[in-house]
């Protein structure tokens, strides 16, 4: 799972009928030192989250799926959690 | 699978209802030799470990087994501590 944060919601009218009513959100992958790192991606959100929050995402297809309740929807990434800190982080140990 | 060392973890409260429970650590991948290799990630823990430990993480759809028949949304699993590597 990566952090990231929310930069932007995805509206599409015309989509895939497995993904009716999913929430389409653009998720910037972050370092443990909240810069951003990559480029940001769509991620479908599961958990209510908004623009500026800092999330969990999981990129990959069955959990993505699974988050979505749905089986075999066509999504590889999706918002699980929202973060509310990090801790422990010792880059040494 | 990747060799790790957990060097933190996460704490969130909003979070998918089949995370409820799970514990959020971040690993850093290591080479055999110990050196950092690559970002650091979170994975969840099926296995019971603590920061600052070794261990090995499994990543992609397997990544949700250990947790079967829960469905558990994970896309990074520990599955084990590694006790000595010889390379």
């Amino acid at each position: 799972m990566l952090l990231a944060r929310v930069v932007g919601t995805v509206v599409s009218t015309q989509k895939s009928r497995k993904l009716e009513s999913a929430k389409l959100m653009l998720v910037q992958p972050l370092t443990l030192e909240g810069q951003a790192a990559g480029a940001a991606f769509m991620a479908i959100d599961s958990v209510g989250a908004g623009v500026g929050e800092q999330v969990l995402v999981v990129v990959e297809g069955k959990a993505a799926g699974s988050a979505l309740r749905r089986s075999a929807a066509p999504v590889d990434a999706a918002i699980i959690g929202i973060v509310d800190r990090v801790d422990g982080v010792d880059r040494s140990a | 699978m990747l060799l790790a060392r957990v060097i933190g973890d996460v704490v969130a409260t909003r979070k998918d209802e089949n995370l409820v429970g799970q514990k959020l650590l971040i690993v850093q991948p290591l080479t055999p030799d110990r050196q950092p290799a690559g970002r650091p990630l979170v994975a969840l823990d099926s296995v019971g470990v603590g920061v600052g430990e070794e261990v090995f993480f499994v990543r992609g759809r397997e990544a949700s087994f250990p947790f079967l028949p829960a469905e558990v949304p994970t896309d990074a699993t520990i599955v084990g501590v590694v006790d000595q590597i010889d390379a």
